[in-house]
Order: structure tokens, then sequence, then C-alpha cells
């Protein structure tokens, strides 16, 4: 295969970049599921 | 009587936007964000699997450009998507102006750092793909300039909805920073027709035949759909988050003003 060095590097910005912004994604949305479950409850007390 | 008296009211939402509304209580929007997103995500990834494997492994290469072709699997359905989500982004502005939809701002804002994300990738990858086949990582070129300016179009929108003090005017600026920014929507996709570019002309349209070999044409129509799946589970995984944050915000003001009230009374 030629041009092997720039082939490996485009797919891996592909798929790092989208990675990287889908495990950000996953862990906003499970702390604020938490935070908001904490704050009802104390709401609740 | 009562339904009646709403629809008549003054305070009710416009005819075209009644449909939109359905899904401005952020409750239902989550059940429905909560039901969709696995769903779209796996879909996204299987796509996306299949065809990258298909492009990088088995589909032929090209008689003029070698294996480098095999760059257009992500770099295609980038910059389609960077064009695709810059007008998802308008039409979020347009709906939030418009209609005042109260979904629709946090919807622009969350669209744009993906956007911005798969334009990036598409500016780094055609830079890799460029350089074997142009000897040049850039050259100023009208497609390439006209790209990078919808990259500075996402960060612009991206500094000027954080840039208030209130989010809402911060909401109104990015708004309409998106809908003058459309027009170089029509500018990427016509660039290589109205003036001599290095960049090739369109091989695929809606209305014609495809120019491109079918064994390469189905490797990239895979990779497209999957990435279009995987922008929508993004942007609607980050604007779930989003209305949990408002949700915590208002709880938070909520339990201030009980407080305050609470010590006025006390005191």
């Amino acid at each position: 295969m030629n041009h092997l060095p720039f082939i490996i590097a485009a797919y891996a910005v592909a798929l790092v970049v989208p990675m990287v912004f889908g495990l950000e994604a996953r862990w906003r949305l499970a702390r604020a599921r938490a935070r908001l479950a904490a704050l009802e409850t104390r709401r609740r007390r | 009587m009562l339904r009646a008296m709403s629809a008549s009211s003054p305070l009710a939402p416009p005819r075209g936007a009644r449909g939109l509304h359905r899904f401005a209580n952020p409750g239902r929007f989550l059940r429905l964000a909560g039901r969709v997103l696995p769903w779209l995500t796996a879909a996204g990834l299987t796509l996306s699997a299949v065809g990258l494997v298909w492009g990088l492994f088995f589909a032929p290469a090209d008689w003029q450009q070698g294996d480098a072709v095999r760059i257009m699997y992500v770099h295609v359905p980038a910059a389609w998507l960077a064009s695709a989500g810059y007008f998802a982004l308008a039409i979020a502005s347009a709906v939030a102006l418009v209609w005042r939809h109260p979904l629709a701002d946090l919807a622009a804002v969350e669209i744009a750092p993906v956007g911005a994300a798969f334009t990036a990738i598409c500016l780094i990858t055609g830079s890799l793909w460029g350089k074997p086949m142009w000897g040049a990582w850039w050259v100023w070129d009208a497609r390439l300039t006209s790209v990078l300016v919808l990259f500075f179009l996402y960060l612009g929108h991206i500094a000027l909805t954080r840039a208030f003090d209130s989010p809402e005017r911060g909401y109104r600026a990015g708004a309409i920073l998106a809908l003058v920014g459309v027009v170089n929507l029509p500018i990427i996709k016509f660039s290589v027709d109205w003036w001599n570019t290095l960049h090739q002309p369109a091989t695929i349209s809606l209305f014609g035949a495809p120019t491109m070999y079918i064994g390469m044409l189905w490797p990239l129509v895979f990779t497209a759909l999957g990435a279009t799946l995987i922008f929508a589970a993004l942007v609607l995984a980050r604007l779930s988050a989003a209305v949990l944050e408002r949700r915590i915000r208002a709880l938070l003001a909520a339990t201030a003003r009980d407080y305050v009230a609470e010590e006025g009374h006390l005191a």
C-alpha cells in the first residue's frame, strides 16, 4: 500500500476526534444525571 | 372549551411551530432521546466500521492516485457533515429566533462544537490527502479557503454564544451569525465550478449518475451514513446533557431563592 503514513494518519484523526467527543458527551450526561438526582433528593427533604 | 381558548390565544405558539413545541417539554425530549440514542449510536458505529474496513482493505485503489484515494472514505463524509451540520445550526437558529423554541437555542449551542470538529477532520484529512497528491499540505484554493471560513464561522458561533453574561443575548447573537454564515454554504458547494481549483469537482450528485466506480461508491455510502448517525448521536447526547444542566441551574436558583426568603423571614 503506497502513501500508508498519510492514510493511517487520516483514519486516526477521523476515529480519535469523534471518539473523544463521544466520551466527553457520555461523561457530561452521566455527571448531569447524578447531580440532578442528588439535587432533587435534597430538595425533597 | 379550554383547548379552543388556548388555540386562539395570542400566547399560543404559531401554527407552524405547534408540532415543534411538542418537543419543547424537556421531560418528553429526554425520554425520546434516551430511547433513540443507543440505537443511533449502534447503527452509526456499525455502518462506519463496515464502510471503513471495506474502504481500507477491500475497495480498489485508484488508477491515478493509488491507495491515497482511501482517505476519501473519511474525508468526504466529514466534508458533507461540515456543511450539513452548519445547515442544521442555521435551522436551529432560525427556529430559535422566529418561534422562540426553548430547545432550539440549546441545539444550536450543541451542534456548533460537533460541526467544528467534523470541519477540522475534513481540513486535516484533506491536508493529508493533498500532500501526496498535490505536493502541498495547503493551497489557497477556493474550496479549501471556503471550508476554512466555515471552520471560523463555527468557532465564532462557539465564542459568541459564550461571550455574554446573559445566555439569551449570547444565543441571539450566535443565531444571527449562524444565519449570516449560511451564505458560505453555496460558495463551498459551487467553488469548484465557479473558479479554477486544484480540488476536484463533485463526483456524486443528487440528480445525476455518480461518476465513481461502484466498488468505491458503496463503502463511501456506508461511511457517510455511519458518520451522519454518529454526528446525530453526538448532538443528541450533548443536547440531553444541556437540558439536564439547565434543569440543575433552575433548581439551584430556586434553592437559593428559598434560602434567601427563609433568611429574610427569620430576620
